[in-house]
């Protein structure tokens, strides 16, 4: 049984192309201004590497933000269930899931079978998702990668005021214009989207395991200031930005029937 | 290489005062000064009337720029600080005012100041400053009886005007007249968040919207965002808007339309109503002091 | 005086309302105590009244610091709310 999963993020499109719960590929692209043209040129090119015949797909579910706007897709699914179900697939023992993307951050309550208990989503402000990472890192000039790296280096937490993204950069101008080392702003940034993600997943419950997927997993800054505002350890499955694909791929398997 | 980049946000800095009144022999002369997060203004008082003031943008330090604020006022006047018998410090810096007499909430300076700009018939008085957006109901007196202060998000503030005039290389002040210089209203951006609300206004200006038009869009963002603020405490006529921008046409023009009133005009600066009812504060308090003394 | 505190923004609106005219009839300011975070203080205000009110760290973070007390389910009843006597305190959300 062959299906497709294609997740229509705000920033980026993953699709996933499994095969009887193998995945046989998987491409990124980036949404950009035209997200439904994005998704078909990313979805070609996910076949092309999965070596097989278009027509072999028997059902193809979106998710994601944009995911009504995916081209020639047979259903649907919402990111709360497609992220439960690609983490459930990939590690074992996970009840909470974390799922932080540009623009949503969500918390997820799940049973062992991947089924969602509850769920609390962070939405429509960029101060609780990646975006703020990225608004920063531009704030300091430096590229998203360095940013987490720097956050590392830091001992010290020093409090940051601003709850927005806009004001937020206006403070970081200023921390740099009083000297504070770019570290110690670096890692107050990671500190701060951390606090306000488990704020939300607090009021789901925080059970062992904890898993965190979502593009922002890769900020090594934002995984260990979550680590230490969870006080626990965080579990990440390889390639986490698509499990909202393998999520919706997997679903799509289950609509077949 | 340095670039000569225009800044886009930059509105006019001034000072004024009035040359026809002597304050030599005033019975009290009372200031008040509001150091806001993105402008401050100090306002002098000569027995209850409008002597002089200054606006200007806020510096990186507090105390600095009030100090800055209240020597500006009283530039070309005949007093100096020291002639000023009580002063009082309002806005997010207001315990930064060193030679304040007392501080009092922004809150409060609004509406006593809203009420002397525009009468004791304005019930709900909405300030759209720098970097917060209040929604004010007050008496006849002036004295608040309900209020709503959202610092937190840059939606319907300031700043999120500044980052999109920026964005489109227009200056502040033109922002208002162009928005309105448009054929139809168009569907209005994300009025949830400016972050957003900038990335659909590049991918507008991509598929070929004018200048205007996405000044539209913003301007008609911001007033049904600042309309769902005012929601929470209701729009009690008469209704009045002060801060920055209340000089922007665009956003006035659609918030009254979106509320079915007119806003009340006055004759004042409108981002002197927090200094302004803080200088008001200030004689009355002096008021009270003296009488106290005296009994 | 309704004293609104907390903001709006892209996600929802976060107002923690304080009465103050029913709220000078307190005396023993159970809310203090009773808030797990501790966000209620005792102030003087503008018209020289002792009322309640949020302390200004958490008013711009209202979502996140009132969270523990408002998990997705079996949500018990707010612990300011209950024990503001004069019922001058209320949630928006």
């Amino acid at each position: 049984m062959i299906t497709a999963g294609i997740d229509m993020g705000s920033k980026y499109v993953k699709v996933v192309i499994l095969k009887d719960g193998t995945v046989l590929s998987k491409a990124m692209a980036a949404t950009g201004f035209e997200p439904a043209e994005a998704a078909a040129a990313c979805f070609k090119r996910a076949v092309q590497d999965s070596g097989i015949d278009r027509s072999s797909i028997e059902h193809i579910t979106s998710t994601g933000a944009g995911r009504k706007a995916a081209p020639n897709i047979n259903s649907d699914i919402t990111d709360v269930g497609a992220a439960a179900k690609g983490v459930t697939h990939l590690l074992e023992g996970v009840r909470t899931v974390i799922d932080v993307g540009a623009e949503e951050g969500r918390g997820i309550k799940i049973e062992a079978n991947g089924k969602v208990v509850d769920f609390a989503v962070n939405e429509k402000c960029a101060a609780g998702a990646g975006a703020f990472a990225e608004a920063m890192a531009r704030a300091l000039e430096v590229s998203l990668d360095e940013f987490g790296k720097l956050s590392l280096k830091s001992e010290k937490t020093i409090p940051m005021n601003a709850q927005c993204a806009v004001f937020a950069e206006s403070e970081v101008v200023s921390l740099v214009h009083a000297k504070t080392p770019k570290h110690d702003i670096a890692r107050a940034v990671h500190d701060a989207i951390a606090s306000r993600i488990v704020s939300m997943v607090r009021r789901v419950g925080i059970n062992k395991e904890v898993a965190l997927v979502g593009g922002v997993s890769y900020n090594c800054g934002f995984v260990d200031s979550l680590g230490r505002a969870l006080e626990t350890e965080v579990k990440i499955p390889e390639n986490p930005e698509y499990v909202g694909a393998l999520g919706a791929a997997l679903a799509a398997g289950e609509r077949i029937k | 290489m340095v670039e000569n980049k225009q800044e886009f946000w930059r509105w006019k800095e001034y000072n004024w005062h009035d040359e026809s009144l002597d304050p030599k022999g005033a019975e009290i002369i009372s200031a008040g000064v509001d150091v806001g997060s993105v402008s401050s203004q100090a306002v002098v008082m000569v027995d209850g009337k409008l002597y002089a003031f200054s606006n200007m943008r806020t510096g990186s330090d507090s105390p600095d720029s009030a100090r800055k604020a209240m020597s500006w006022a009283l530039e070309n006047t005949d007093l100096k600080l020291e002639d000023i018998h009580y002063t009082v410090g309002t806005g997010y810096g207001r315990v930064n005012v060193p030679f304040a007499d007392r501080a009092i909430t922004e809150i409060a300076c609004h509406a006593r100041g809203g009420n002397m700009m525009y009468g004791p018939t304005v019930r709900t008085i909405l300030d759209m400053g720098g970097q917060d957006c209040k929604a004010i109901h007050c008496d006849e007196k002036g004295k608040v009886t309900n209020f709503l202060m959202n610092d937190k998000c840059a939606a319907g503030t300031g700043r999120g005007m500044e980052v999109f005039a920026d964005l489109l290389a227009v200056p502040i002040e033109e922002v208002g007249e162009l928005s309105l210089d448009v054929d139809e209203e168009p569907p209005p951006v994300s009025s949830t968040c400016v972050v957003f609300a900038k990335s659909e206004a590049s991918s507008l200006l991509r598929d070929g919207w004018s200048k205007k038009r996405v000044l539209a869009a913003y301007c008609s963002a911001m007033a049904h965002r600042i309309v769902s603020l005012l929601d929470r405490i209701g729009v009690e006529k008469d209704f009045a808007i002060t801060g920055g921008i209340a000089k922007n046409s665009g956003v006035v023009a659609r918030l009254e339309k979106e509320l079915g009133l007119i806003a009340l005009k006055s004759n004042y600066d409108t981002q002197i109503a927090g200094a302004l009812g803080a200088a008001l504060f200030a004689r009355a308090l002096i008021e009270k002091q003296r009488k106290k003394v005296s009994q | 005086m309704k004293a609104n505190y907390g903001y709006l923004d892209g996600s929802g609106e976060y107002f923690i309302t304080i009465d103050t005219d029913l709220c000078l009839k307190c005396s023993d300011h159970g809310c203090v105590g009773a808030c797990p975070v501790g966000m209620f203080e005792i102030i003087v205000d503008d018209y020289d009244d002792e009322v309640a009110a949020i302390k200004e760290a958490h008013r711009k973070k209202l979502k996140y610091d009132c969270a523990p007390c408002k998990p997705i389910s079996d949500r018990p009843p707010l612990p300011c709310v209950a024990a503001c006597t004069p019922g001058a305190v209320t949630h928006s959300w």
